[in-house]
């Protein structure tokens, strides 16, 4: 009981926080909070086979899924304020709390009689106990669980599928793709300028600096730039670099070697 | 080591998922307080099947984590292909049959 006691309110503040956690990451990782607390809670009652499906399909495969999902969604995707039908969350909060109460102080009604333990059930162990009840009783819920779980996994399957309606372009034709962008719109031949290195941090969330000194946007991954985690290069080392070549030891120390 | 306790914390766990469900505009976030109330529902199985003394509870809790399985696999496979067509993972903007 006692890890009941501490187990639960870091349960229900953590359910509470997947209500209000601006960035989907957060509520993922607050609802491994809750699985992980749940596990030990069905410790604690003697199920240790639940307790291990749930930390290895739950925290493990579940969540995992839906991080992956996160990473490919895009974690700056939040949520949207706008309320398409009026007034729509503040009546479910009402009608959701009002479930709540009732749910809540109906279990508190309900006398559960002696709890009986699974000592007896257990005897032979839990997970003999319980193969005994699913391949006897329960084997044909088991058997198309089976079926379901191969059918969600074509499911998955067709729908992540995209056919390839066009040919995949090859080296010449990319390259070909260059020349053309280059006689119809002028867009620059060579590749991108890679980030930081001539500036003084070498990390791909510094912006190269251009010639001029002014930092070059391309030369940034445009993930960084829309999460806004792009560092700027220091003004001083702008100003520097742009008041031009009459003071040539003040650049000396930028790339570290000195030239003279 | 009474199993009171134990309900009303699945209930409670339930609420907020069902108030998650109602509120969140985000459908992985929806997702995820979908899961919430399946795992409150096993816990409250779970309780049962210790106050019942039989592990039948503990077979049940088991085949819901089957299925929560594989309705996570075929529902982010779902929002996948819609944020693939629509840009956006926001159960607000699929609502072209609406019209």
């Amino acid at each position: 009981m006692v890890a009941f006691w501490i187990l639960a309110p870091i349960m229900v503040v953590a359910a509470l926080g997947i209500l209000f956690a601006r960035k989907a990451v957060h509520a993922a990782l607050l609802l491994a909070i809750v699985m992980i607390s749940l596990a030990v809670l069905y410790a604690v009652q003697d199920a240790p086979f639940l307790f291990a499906v749930q930390i290895i399909v739950y925290t493990g495969a579940i969540l995992m899924l839906f991080l992956f999902v996160l990473m490919l969604v895009g974690v700056d995707a939040s949520d949207s304020i706008v309320e398409t039908i009026k007034g729509q969350r503040v009546m479910a909060t009402v009608v959701g709390l009002l479930f709540g109460v009732i749910v809540v102080f109906g279990v508190g009604q309900v006398s559960l009689g002696v709890v009986q333990g699974l000592s007896v059930a257990n005897k032979d162990g839990n997970v003999p106990g319980l193969a005994q009840l699913l391949f006897s009783r329960y084997v044909f819920a088991f058997e198309s669980t089976s079926a379901l779980l191969i059918t969600a996994a074509i499911g998955a399957m067709v729908l992540a599928h995209r056919e390839r309606l066009t040919p995949k372009p090859t080296q010449a034709d990319v390259a070909a793709q260059r020349m053309r962008d280059y006689a119809e719109h002028g867009t620059h031949l060579g590749p991108l300028p890679s980030p930081g290195v001539f500036a003084r941090h070498n990390a791909v969330d510094t912006p190269a600096l251009l010639p001029d000194g002014t930092p070059s946007d391309i030369s940034v991954s445009r993930t960084l730039q829309s999460r806004g985690t792009v560092r700027t290069a220091p003004s001083t080392d702008v100003e520097r670099l742009t008041r031009g070549p009459e003071r040539p030891d003040d650049l000396s120390d930028l790339d570290g070697k000195d030239e003279s | 080591m009474s199993a009171s306790p134990f309900l009303v914390l699945s209930a409670i766990l339930f609420t907020i998922g069902c108030i998650g469900v109602l509120t969140r505009r985000n459908a992985i976030v929806v997702f995820m307080c979908v899961e919430l109330m399946l795992n409150a529902s096993n816990l409250a199985l779970v309780t049962f099947s210790r106050v019942n003394g039989n592990l039948d509870g503990q077979v049940a809790a088991f085949f819901v984590m089957v299925v929560a399985a594989a309705e996570v696999v075929v529902g982010l496979a779902i929002i996948m292909t819609i944020f693939r067509t629509r840009r956006s993972a926001s159960v607000d903007d699929a609502s072209l049959l609406k019209y």
